[in-house]
């Protein structure tokens, strides 16, 4: 199709699409009158059944936690084909000795680093991985949980990279471990839900104690045990997703200086 | 045994995560890996079979141990019934026999494979099962992303890699516009559960919202289900996929979307959509127009996966044809012909990774009179075709067969009879002709596609090179699909087996069943039909038009095949060229184009069903 | 205003598929996917909103008895775990396009028609 000829379709389309939105639109109840059973219904019953006062964490955790489940392996997966995709072509990469194409067109000076940028980030580092461990263990208390805390986590060591120490930060990301941690995180979360039906409950089932008193680090069962495998899986997850995408670019840096 | 319901999904994922964590432990030690996968495997298959038969009239599972109260549903749950149960028994088979084919299919295949297939796995089980809107979007999406990655795991072309990227986008799109239509209808609604939605909407006056919220939600599966204008991507991802994925993606994957649109339309929606007959004939010209346009596209195809993807195209309008006619025979029609439809076109794809794997391409212009030394091959790929043709007893014919009778006493006239032999015709001919040509070696190659040849001669599979005996691996697996299929035909011709089809489906129509087994807890009475209960039966006119439909393929393979040889027919005349032109003003297999394609799709299914329903 | 959020809504899956369709780029399409699933948070998170609720936290105000729709966000956190998961991979399928044919034009790289 002819671009001009694919942008009237566009256009008609896209009138048709939003009729349609707004046609939709007009049998919503309006902004801030939400009417349904489901959010009422929680809201009164998480606190006295799971003794956490995060209500979005002990759904995403307890109520809703198969759909946790699947959306962490979503990521899971994602990084393994990332893994895939990337690492071979890193490896066709090493073995050819010509330059290809690309080579040519991402030909660019890397500049090196700063001071203040240097002193920055690695000061940095330490509080914001404390910052990811605090998130990613009080899930049942705070507006947070394992995903959260784990992209923090992850971006802790990116701030490694942005300091331009990228060799420390090719150690500290190895493949083998990072693939480890986050299988260990995802089959955990698995592990966690398949003890329930071992004990000869459903699946997911949050049979650890519940603490004492709703909102302390204890309390909650495995919401807070799965908030912090869960953690655990993204983090080495998004490391493992950023690492792969910048080792593109560390290969080039890493040989130049090789060269020269 | 209801515990098999979280298992089934559960231990694919466990053995998945367990592959990747113990992946320096297992690493050169290529046969446990397989053997594990292939166990996580059989045993999902071994659960989902012994819940398709246990589950009678239908279970539901909840998570967690979240019990609705009040019709109100708090957390999530699985239901099954012997279709949607056999659907995922489907599936697994299915993965089963591609790892035990990938075996020797790849020189080295890393741990990431079997990570990937499995999680595919998973991804289609829970999509099957699924009884929350929410949830089966979140398998919707871990058997995509799965599916993403698969398609750009080791891909067979130099050519186009970038029908990984094709599907991806399309399928993404298409996705999120299903979760747009999800957040509107749980905003009206404030339920994610199917079955409290389904009650919500019936006991309340049908707005826009609740129609555009049903085409949302279905579009995402249309374009799963590669409906036409919705399809262009499967055939890209199929020409870039390894075999072993290819199979699955055809033989279930397109069929999960067509599965998903039946259950919205069915167990949510159709209550409250009414306008019966309109919403049918709407479905029916989409079934219709994917049939032919899939048939057309494959006939002229000499890429022997695309070929195989546009039957699929082809065989999925079919099926949308049998939900369609809202008939319980229709829809056990299409179950079963969705039953032996994934075995054979398994078997296909299996036989066509064979030829890759030993002649190292999949070119038929090129692949001409090579494999006259493949003879097991041969037999089970022509075997599978005539499969394909609805060559009685596999269970293609019975189960287009009985889509026909229904439409006799729906649609009025055999015209879709007519329809449906000429597409198969038009599809196994073209298998045919491929089967012909490349294993007995047939009549002239077809017309020289100039593109491909060029890739014919760089054309590198991905498997040992060099090896001078198909393995077993790879021959058993083609083998037992085809006898899967014509085991599938011979079952549902026993009266037994058939009248179970039929029930499970009339089962599966009825929304107040679904409604009171997820929420109610009662073990609902038999359902009371909307369509006088045709008898689920071998008739004279489907095995008639079966017969029609193989022989009709195998004169057109055989006239593709000779027919430069016909002396009436002047020398250099090619057919097809201005064709061509043709086709490439509507879609130049840009991604741009699919996309204004999916939009226009969209808000033109918007305009129609705003007529229907106002 | 009753209505605006979803508007707004509608706008961004316009503008995201506007620029998806006329896009040479495909480093460009795949941001453009985000935008399209941004307007999923947006109506989302916009169907939940109870006017003068608190947020469904209750470790320092206690219990009150109007609160979001906390189920939004959940979902909304599922789903923006779902669109991180998808960009990767998208990503990473660009750059090895990229590195076949060394263009990121889509137009460039259409080889089989569809």
């Amino acid at each position: 199709m002819t671009p001009k000829l694919r942008l009237w379709l566009f256009a008609i389309a896209a009138a048709g699409l939003v009729a349609c939105y707004l046609w939709a639109f007009g049998g919503l109840p309006g902004f801030g009158n939400y009417p349904g059973p489901y959010g009422p219904e929680i809201l009164k019953r998480a606190i006295p059944e799971t003794n956490a006062t995060g209500v979005v964490s002990a759904i995403n955790f307890d109520y809703r936690g198969f759909d946790t489940i699947g959306e962490e392996f979503i990521l899971f997966a994602a990084a393994a084909g990332m893994s895939v995709v990337l690492r071979r072509l890193r490896g066709e990469r090493e073995q050819q000795q010509d330059r290809s194409p690309a080579d040519e067109v991402m030909n660019r000076n890397v500049p090196p680093t700063s001071s203040p940028l240097r002193v920055a980030t690695l000061v940095l580092v330490g509080p914001t991985a404390l910052l990811g461990w605090w998130l990613a263990t009080h899930a049942q208390t705070n507006p947070s949980g394992g995903f959260q805390g784990g992209v923090i986590l992850a971006s802790a060591l990116m701030l490694v990279y942005l300091s331009g120490e990228s060799i420390a930060f090719r150690r500290f990301s190895p493949v083998d471990l990072l693939d480890a941690a986050e299988a260990m995180g995802a089959g955990g979360f698995a592990a966690v839900g398949l003890a329930a039906i071992v004990q000869g409950l459903p699946f997911l089932d949050n049979y650890l104690p519940l603490g004492s008193s709703p909102g302390t680090v204890t309390s909650s069962g495995t919401i807070a045990l799965i908030s912090f495998l869960v953690g655990i899986e993204v983090a080495a997850a998004f490391i493992l997703i950023v690492g792969e995408l910048l080792e593109q670019t560390l290969l080039r840096q890493v040989r130049r200086e090789g060269k020269s | 045994m209801s515990q098999l319901f979280p298992l089934s999904v559960a231990v694919p994922l466990l053995v998945a995560a367990g592959l990747l964590a113990f992946r320096p432990l297992l690493r050169g030690k290529r046969q446990v890996r397989g053997l594990v996968a292939v166990a996580a495997s059989v045993s999902a298959a071994v659960m989902l079979l012994v819940l398709t038969l246990r589950t009678g009239a239908g279970s539901a599972y909840w998570f967690a141990g979240f019990h609705p109260s009040g019709g109100v549903a708090i957390g999530i749950d699985f239901t099954a019934g012997p279709l949607n149960a056999g659907l995922a028994c489907l599936g697994a088979v299915l993965m089963t026999a591609s790892l035990i084919f990938a075996w020797r299919y790849f020189t080295q295949v890393g741990t990431y494979f079997h990570v990937l297939m499995l999680t595919f796995l998973a991804g289609m089980t829970g999509f099957c099962l699924a009884g929350d809107v929410f949830d089966l979007f979140v398998w919707f999406e871990l058997m995509g992303v799965s599916a993403y990655a698969l398609t750009a795991y080791r891909p067979e072309e130099r050519g186009p890699i970038q029908g990984g990227l094709n599907f991806a986008i399309t399928n993404s799109v298409g996705a999120y516009l299903s979760l747009t239509g999800i957040a509107m209808i749980y905003g009206r609604t404030g339920a994610l559960n199917m079955a409290q939605i389904s009650r919500y909407v019936a006991t309340h006056p049908t707005s826009g919202l609740v129609v555009i919220g049903f085409l949302l939600i279905i579009t995402g599966l249309l374009v799963k289900a590669a409906i036409v204008p919705f399809h262009f991507w499967l055939a890209d991802a199929h020409a870039v996929a390894p075999t072993p994925v290819c199979v699955l993606f055809s033989g279930v994957m397109v069929e999960l979307g067509l599965y998903g649109i039946a259950r919205m339309y069915w167990s949510v929606f159709g209550a409250a959509l009414g306008h019966r007959a309109a919403i049918s004939h709407v479905f029916l010209a989409l079934g219709v127009l994917t049939a032919v346009v899939g048939a057309l596209y494959c006939f002229r195809e000499r890429h022997v996966k695309r070929l195989l993807a546009f039957s699929t195209i082809s065989h999925a309008g079919m099926f949308l044809v049998g939900f369609a006619l809202l008939t319980p025979l229709g829809l056990a029609g299409a179950a079963l012909a969705v039953l032996a439809h994934g075995f054979v076109k398994g078997a296909l794809f299996l036989g066509a990774g064979i030829v890759l794997h030993r002649l190292h391409s999949v070119n038929e212009t090129y692949l001409h009179g090579r494999g006259k030394h493949l003879r097991l091959t041969g037999v089970m790929f022509t075997l599978a075709a005539l499969g394909l043709a609805d060559l009685p007893p596999f269970g293609t014919f019975l189960g287009k067969g009985w889509i026909t009778d229904s439409a006799d006493a729906v649609a009025g006239g055999p015209w879709l009879a007519a329809v449906f032999c000429a597409c198969s015709v038009l599809t196994a001919g073209a298998v045919l002709r491929v089967a012909g040509g490349v294993f007995y070696g047939f009549g002239d190659p077809p017309g020289e596609d100039t593109r491909m040849a060029a890739e014919a001669n760089e054309e590198k599979g991905e498997s040992e090179s060099g090896r001078q005996r198909t393995p077993l691996t790879m021959l058993v697996p083609t083998g037992v699909l085809v006898l899967l299929g014509l085991a599938s035909g011979v079952a549902a011709l026993l009266p037994r087996c058939a009248a179970a089809f039929e029930s499970a489906a009339a089962r599966f129509q009825d929304q107040q069943a679904y409604a009171s087994l997820v929420l109610g807890g009662a073990h609902p009475a038999s359902p009371v039909p909307l369509y006088p209960q045709v008898p689920a039966d071998v008739t004279a006119a489907s095995v008639i038009t079966a017969l029609c439909s193989v022989a009709g393929a195998i004169l057109l393979a055989l006239t593709a095949l000779y027919w430069r040889r016909l002396p009436v027919l002047r020398k250099g005349y090619e057919p097809g060229t201005g064709l061509r032109e043709v086709i490439e003003s509507f879609q130049s297999g840009v991604i741009n184009d699919y996309i204004t394609w999916l939009v226009t799709g969209v808000a033109a299914l918007g305009g129609i069903l705003a007529l229907i329903i106002r | 205003m009753q209505v605006f959020p979803f508007l707004v809504v509608a706008w961004i899956v316009i503008v995201g598929l506007y620029g998806l369709i006329t896009s040479r780029d495909l480093i460009h399409q795949i941001v453009c996917l985000i935008v399209v699933q941004s307007s999923t948070y947006v109506l989302l998170l916009g169907v939940g909103y109870v006017t003068g609720g608190v947020a469904p936290y209750f470790y320092d105000i206690g219990r009150r008895a109007l609160a979001v729709d906390p189920v939004v966000q959940a979902l909304a956190l599922t789903d923006v775990v779902v669109e991180a998961a998808v960009t990767a991979l998208l990503l990473s399928l660009a750059v090895q396009a990229h590195k076949r044919f060394g263009t990121l034009d889509p137009h460039d790289l259409a080889e089989f028609k569809g």
